[in-house]
């Protein structure tokens, strides 16, 4: 399951109360949910940090400044199932988080919003794949403190606010991680980075075609007394993708995707995805 | 972990704080209203005068089904006293996001500051049966219904109700206001209704069913829609079919809203040589439509001048 949580509407003062399952509000692209992604996969950073998303089960308390400009700032407290853990199993948490997004108009024809947010989580026993120095597959088994910082914004263009027929999206996000912990048995310690841009034009009232480039930092990684044992190349991967998506209404899209994926060191894949989505039930309400 | 938990407390403490120092720093003497569409906009100044703060959260060049749930909308609806929107799910698209978001507690639907215009009209074209397959189409009814003078009497009528209710001090202002308002309005109604008279029985075509109560009133036919199904761009292969029908039963003109795109109703415009005619919708979609009243003068007007142009070369 995704998501089931109940929010407070009747909070005074301009604070919402949320509790439950559901996608942590740090960054830009965290809470939206997969139909809506513009891609047919998360970006990069998001796969290496994020676990692809981080959804927790816990609380979030957010206030909304009473100002013309838009002013957001929210915490949030849960167990910490951030890629594949399942966090704490017993009372408290293992995860905690705080954010600020402000956002507003550029005249009738663009808007914006960006934010800063930081995530704290410490994972028991993450499993991760790894290669060792004779280059063989290994499992690696991360304990300890995940920091992890981002910046994100967006910025949506329509010809007078009607984006019927044109529109244009600007969106990037940084992500930096520090994890200080042990690996397997030894001591861990690793400060990496990773960013991506991307740009939706529609051209057409029902065709769209975007582009994004994913760039991770392996930065500084420290495996202690493993470092005999694995291996530790300084690569930078990254990825370009395309997309073109055709949506005959609101309710199903089609959408063909192209990539040359360089995530692994001199490995590069070129991948094709096809896609089609559907929509079942009352028309939903989408999030900025 | 006991740390983190007793930090995010903290945090918590601080921030309400300074929220609520913050917020009542902030407090307006004038009513805030947030009105969904500028038709309601332009009725709340009528009747709230200089009692009252508007802001319209959309124009009349924007297709008020899609719009987007930005950043500003959720920060003007966080101040707002009073909302008032046409509902029958025109806004579904993206007010319920944004009132989630602003967390504020006033205006969340069914309490008394959540103004729904759609309740107090008759409402047309209520479907029998709800199936996506026939496009965006509204379970209570469709929702344009601001193309009728008489649905703005009874909103009118409604919403200054409801605003001496909420702002209790000012009532008297408003009911003085109401009166002014209606006894002109009434006016110009006949006096449209006199000039609308050669509109009697004319056929139409549309470009998106946005137009039965505009229809209702001046007794126009539509004999055809541009849309395949409501909400769905026209496609080439429609046109045609609609290029057919229009020949052996001919309309005299094509009518589409200030931001529907003119790429169809001007294709068939050339093909079935009949006018299209931009009819502003709400207030702000044409230049003279300045105001409610100037936006039925222009209506009107727009609409005469179509069944006056013969032919189209």
């Amino acid at each position: 399951m995704e998501e089931a949580f109940i929010q407070t509407t009747t909070l005074p003062h301009g604070l919402t109360l949320k509790a439950g399952r559901f996608f942590s509000s740090i960054g830009y692209l965290n809470d939206q949910h997969a139909h809506t992604w513009d891609f047919v996969d998360n970006p990069l950073a998001y796969q290496a940090f994020l676990g692809t998303q981080f959804g927790d089960d816990g609380v979030q308390l957010k206030w909304l400044a009473p100002i013309d400009t838009f002013v957001e700032v929210g915490t949030e407290y849960g167990r910490g199932r951030i890629a594949d853990t399942i966090g704490r199993d017993k009372n408290g948490g293992s995860a905690a988080s705080i954010f600020a997004h402000v956002g507003g108009d550029f005249g009738i024809s663009s808007n914006w919003r960006a934010g800063v947010s930081y995530l704290r989580v410490s994972p028991q026993d993450r499993v991760s794949h790894d290669l060792d120095t004779q280059g063989r597959y290994v499992t690696n088994n991360f304990s300890g403190t995940t920091k992890i910082w981002l910046a994100d914004f967006v910025w949506k263009y329509a010809p007078n606010g009607n984006a019927t027929n044109t529109s244009f999206k600007l969106q990037g996000e940084f992500l930096h991680r520090t994890e200080d912990g042990t690996l397997n048995t030894d001591t861990y310690n690793a400060s990496q980075s990773g960013w991506y841009l991307q740009g939706i034009y529609k051209f057409m009232p029902e065709w769209r075609t975007g582009l994004r480039y994913d760039h991770l930092n392996g930065g500084n990684v420290d495996y202690g007394a493993n470092t005999a044992g694995l291996s530790n190349v300084n690569y930078d991967p990254q990825r370009w993708t395309w997309m073109v998506d055709y949506n005959p209404s609101e309710f199903s899209r089609i959408r063909l995707q192209l990539s040359r994926d360089e995530s692994r060191q001199g490995l590069a894949d070129n991948q094709v995805y096809l896609q089609y989505q559907m929509s079942l039930g009352a028309h939903g309400a989408h999030k900025y | 972990m006991k740390n983190i938990l007793i930090k995010s407390v903290i945090q918590v403490i601080v921030l309400a704080a300074f929220f609520i120092t913050a917020q009542s720093a902030y407090a307006s003497p004038l009513l805030n209203i947030f009105a969904c569409e500028p038709e309601w906009g332009a009725l709340a100044k009528e009747l709230g005068g200089d009692k009252v703060n508007v802001f319209i959260a959309t124009n009349a060049l924007q297709d008020v089904h899609h719009i987007e749930a930005k950043p500003s909308l959720v920060s003007q609806l966080r101040k707002a006293d009073v909302l008032v929107c046409t509902g029958s799910e025109l806004e579904i698209g993206w007010l319920p996001v944004l009132l989630r978001q602003s967390g504020n507690e006033r205006l969340q639907p069914g309490k008394p500051a959540n103004f729904e215009a759609a309740h107090f009209v008759r409402m047309l074209e209520v479907p029998t049966h709800l199936d996506r397959a026939e496009g965006d189409v509204h379970p209570g009814g469709n929702p344009h219904i601001q193309t009728d003078p008489r649905n703005i009497t009874k909103v009118g009528e409604a919403f200054a109700k409801r605003l001496m209710e909420i702002d209790t001090q000012n009532a008297a202002y408003y009911q003085g206001r109401e009166k002014d308002f209606l006894q002109r309005w009434q006016e110009a109604i006949k006096r449209w209704e006199m000039q609308a008279i050669p509109l009697k029985g004319v056929a139409i075509a549309v470009q998106h069913k946005g137009f039965p109560y505009l229809e209702d009133w001046l007794s126009l036919r539509e004999v055809a829609t541009l849309e395949p199904k409501p909400g769905v761009e026209p496609t080439t292969s429609h046109l045609s079919e609609v290029l057919e029908q229009l020949q052996r039963q001919p309309a005299k003109m094509i009518i589409r809203a200030a931001y529907n795109s003119d790429r169809s109703s001007v294709w068939l415009s050339e093909k079935a040589k009949i006018p299209a005619v931009v009819l502003p919708f709400t207030v702000g979609g044409s230049e003279r439509a300045k105001d409610l009243f100037s936006l039925f003068d222009d209506t009107i007007q727009r609409l005469l001048d179509g069944t006056k142009v013969t032919a189209v070369k």
